[in-house]
C-alpha cells in the first residue's frame, strides 16, 4: 500500500482545497486514495454504491478546471452522498426496497449545486429507511458499524464482528448513519446528509464529527426523497466546523423548485470561523437538564458553557417551558406528515411492484413488502392521528404545541441571546441491536435535545466536545436564530478548538 | 388512547398496508406504545393558540403562468414497473 496515498485521507476537506488550489496534489490521485479506502471498508457499509469511474471522471475534469485557473470553491474534492438525495443515473432508494432498482431521471439542488462547485462524487451512503431511525439500524442493506471501537473490544474482536451480524459494534447514529461513519472512518472528505428529528446533529456527536441542520428553508429540498416536509432539511457531515461551513455555502441558496426555499443569499461561511464571540450572549436552557441526566453529559454542557465564556461570550440561563412536549409533539407531526408523502409508494410508477390481480392489493402488498417495520409502524401511527375523528385531539393539538415551543425560543432570542447550548445526545454511541427492539419510543428518546430544533425551524449545530470516561465521542450543540448559521459557526469552532484535537480512529476495519 | 385489533386493521387498510392476523397483535402493542408515549400533550393547555402553519413566515412564490415543463414522457417512464405505448400499466381496477 502506497503510503503517500494513505496520508491523502487524512487532510481535511479545506486541507485538500488548498493542497489543490497550490498543485501538490491532483484530484485524481487524492479520489483515488479515498476509493481505495471505501474499498478497504467494506465490512462497515457505511457506503451502498459507489460510482468510481464517475469520480475519477469528475475528478480528472476537475484538474482541468485547476490547471485553467476556474476551480470552483469545492474543486476536485470527493464527497460521499447520503442515499436520500435524487443524483441522475444513479441509485437513490432512502436504503428502502419500496424504491429498488430507482434511478432518477433529475438531480437534487443540493447535490447539482455541489456538482457546479466543482466536487466529486464518491457514491452513496448507508441510512435508516426513508431517514426514520436514529442508528442506522432501519436500512434495507442493513446496519452500519461505527468506525470508533465499542470500550476495550480488540480490532481483532472487532473485525469478526464486522464480518457477522455486526452485533455489539456501535452505531453510527442515525438517520445520516453512512454519512457520520463515512466521514469519521475518512472515506471522503466530506458527505451530504439530512436532519429532521436530529439525524445530521446524534451521528455528528456520536462519531466525533461536525454537523448542521441550518434554517428550515436555507437549502433546497428539491430531489429529497421526502420524509416530513415541515421538518426536513439538508446539511453537511464534516470533520470540522470549517469544513462544515465550507460544505454550506455550497449547498445552501434559492431555488425556484422549491417554494419552501428561501429566497436569501449565502454568506461567506467560512468567514465566520475565528471570529470573536465577545458581545455574544449564550443561553443554558433550564429545562434540557434531564431527571437521571447522564452525569458526563451534564458535566460536558457545563465545560462548554465555561469555555464559551473564556471566550468572551456571556453565559445566562434562559427557559423554554415547552421543551418537554416536543418529543411527543414530533412524534405525531413527523409520522403524520410521512404517511402523506410516503403514499406515492404504491408499486404503479417506480420501485417494487408485487405480482397482485387487483389494484387495491397491488398497493396493499407492495407496502407490505417494501416498506421495513419502523416505516410501517411510523405510517400507521401518522394515518391514525389524520384520521376521521382523531385528526383534531392528535394532529391539529400537535400543531398548536409546535407554536408553543417555536414561540418559547423567540422569546429568548427577543430577550438578547444570540445562540442557546445544549448537549447533542443522552449518551455516547450504544451498540447495535442494544436498542429498539422492546419498545419503539426507546430508540425516539435519542432524539429528545435534537427535536426541538426541527419543530421550531431553526438552526443547530453539533460540534465534538470531547470524550466519555470509557473514550468516545461527545458532541455539543448550538441553536441559533433563523438565518444565523454564522454565529453558529463562530460558537461550534469555539467548542471544537477548546475541545481540542480528536483524532480520528485508526483502520481496524482492514 | 389506546387502539383495539379492528382499529389496527382499519388503520392497515387507510395506509393501503397489508397486515397478516399474525401481526395484528404486535402492531396493536406498538401503536399503543407510540399512543401512550404522546398522552401527556392531552394535558397541555392550547386554548387561544393557532396550529403552526409555516415553521419558517414565507410568501408562496408566484410565477408566470406558462408552460416550462414537459416532452419527457420517456424520462417519466423510465423506472416503471410495466409500462406499454406511453402508459403505466396496472391491474384492474374495480369500480
Amino acid at each position: 500500500m502506497d503510503a503517500d496515498l494513505k496520508d491523502l485521507t487524512a487532510l481535511t476537506l479545506a486541507e485538500a482545497r488548498d493542497a489543490l488550489r497550490f498543485r501538490q496534489i491532483s484530484s485524481v490521485e487524492l479520489t483515488q486514495a479515498h476509493l481505495s479506502a471505501i474499498e478497504r471498508a467494506k465490512g462497515l457499509n457505511a457506503f451502498i454504491a459507489t460510482t468510481a469511474q464517475k469520480a475519477l471522471g469528475m475528478a480528472r475534469e476537475s484538474d482541468a478546471r485547476i490547471v485553467a485557473g476556474e476551480a470552483g470553491p469545492l474543486e476536485g474534492l470527493p464527497i460521499g452522498v447520503k442515499d436520500l438525495y435524487a443524483t441522475k443515473g444513479v441509485h437513490t432508494q432512502a436504503c428502502s426496497h419500496i424504491l429498488d432498482r430507482f434511478k432518477p431521471a433529475y438531480e437534487s439542488t443540493v447535490t447539482a449545486n455541489l456538482w457546479r462547485d466543482g466536487a466529486v462524487m464518491l457514491g452513496k451512503l448507508n441510512m435508516d429507511e426513508f431517514a426514520m431511525g436514529s442508528s442506522n439500524e432501519t436500512s434495507f442493506y442493513g446496519p452500519v458499524a461505527s468506525p470508533w471501537l465499542p470500550p476495550n473490544w480488540s480490532a481483532e474482536k472487532a473485525r469478526a464482528a464486522l464480518g457477522g451480524d455486526k452485533r455489539g459494534l456501535l452505531t453510527p447514529g442515525g438517520s445520516s448513519g453512512g454519512s457520520a461513519a463515512a466521514v469519521a472512518a475518512r472515506l471522503c472528505l466530506a458527505a451530504t446528509a439530512s436532519d429532521t428529528g436530529g439525524s445530521i446533529r446524534q451521528p455528528a456527536a456520536f462519531t466525533g464529527t461536525a454537523g448542521i441542520k441550518p434554517t428550515y428553508g436555507r437549502c433546497s429540498r428539491y430531489g429529497m426523497v421526502a420524509f416530513a416536509s415541515s421538518l426536513d432539511q439538508a446539511g453537511p457531515i464534516a470533520r470540522t466546523v470549517r469544513d462544515c461551513a465550507i460544505m454550506l455555502r455550497s449547498m445552501a441558496g434559492p431555488d425556484a423548485k422549491d417554494s419552501t426555499c428561501a429566497v436569501a443569499d449565502v454568506p461567506d461561511y467560512e468567514a465566520a470561523i475565528g471570529r470573536s464571540l465577545k458581545g455574544l450572549t449564550i443561553g443554558i436552557p433550564r429545562e434540557y437538564r434531564l431527571e437521571g441526566m447522564n452525569p458526563e453529559i451534564e458535566a460536558l454542557w457545563r465545560r462548554g458553557a465555561d469555555w464559551l465564556r473564556a471566550a468572551g461570550a456571556r453565559i445566562v440561563d434562559v427557559s423554554l417551558p415547552n421543551t418537554r412536549h416536543a418529543l411527543p409533539a414530533y412524534y405525531i407531526v413527523a409520522p403524520a406528515e410521512a404517511s402523506s408523502n410516503l403514499a406515492r409508494y404504491d408499486g404503479v410508477r417506480y420501485g417494487l411492484r408485487e405480482p397482485a390481480g387487483e389494484i387495491v392489493e397491488l398497493y396493499e402488498k407492495t407496502r407490505a413488502r417494501g416498506f421495513g417495520a419502523e416505516v410501517r409502524r411510523r405510517l400507521m401511527i401518522g394515518t391514525y392521528v389524520l384520521s376521521a375523528g382523531y385528526y383534531d385531539a392528535y394532529y391539529v393539538r400537535a400543531q398548536k404545541i409546535r407554536t408553543l415551543i417555536k414561540r418559547d425560543f423567540e422569546t429568548v432570542f427577543a430577550d438578547g441571546v444570540d445562540a442557546i447550548l445544549t448537549p447533542a445526545t443522552p449518551s455516547a454511541a450504544f451498540g447495535i441491536g442494544e436498542k429498539g427492539s422492546a419498545d419503539p419510543v426507546e430508540m425516539y428518546l435519542n432524539d429528545v435535545f435534537t427535536v426541538t430544533v426541527n419543530m421550531a425551524g431553526l438552526p443547530g449545530l453539533v460540534a465534538p466536545a470531547g470524550r466519555s470516561d470509557e473514550g468516545l465521542p461527545l458532541g455539543l450543540q448550538v441553536i441559533g436564530r433563523p438565518f444565523d448559521e454564522e454565529t453558529l459557526f463562530t460558537l461550534g469552532h469555539a467548542i471544537e478548538q477548546s475541545a481540542g484535537s480528536l483524532a480520528m480512529p485508526d483502520a481496524w476495519w482492514a | 388512547m389506546s387502539v383495539d385489533q379492528a382499529a389496527v386493521r382499519r388503520i392497515a387498510r387507510l395506509a393501503r398496508i397489508a397486515v397478516t392476523d399474525t401481526e395484528v397483535p404486535h402492531l396493536q402493542n406498538e401503536i399503543n406504545a407510540i399512543l401512550a408515549f404522546v398522552a401527556e400533550l392531552d394535558a397541555v393547555d392550547v386554548s387561544g393558540v393557532e396550529p403552526m402553519t409555516s415553521v419558517i413566515p414565507m410568501k408562496l412564490p408566484m410565477r408566470e403562468d406558462v408552460v416550462t415543463d414537459g416532452d419527457i414522457e420517456p424520462a417519466v417512464l423510465a423506472n416503471a414497473p410495466l409500462a406499454e405505448d406511453g402508459f403505466f400499466l396496472v391491474p384492474k381496477v374495480i369500480e
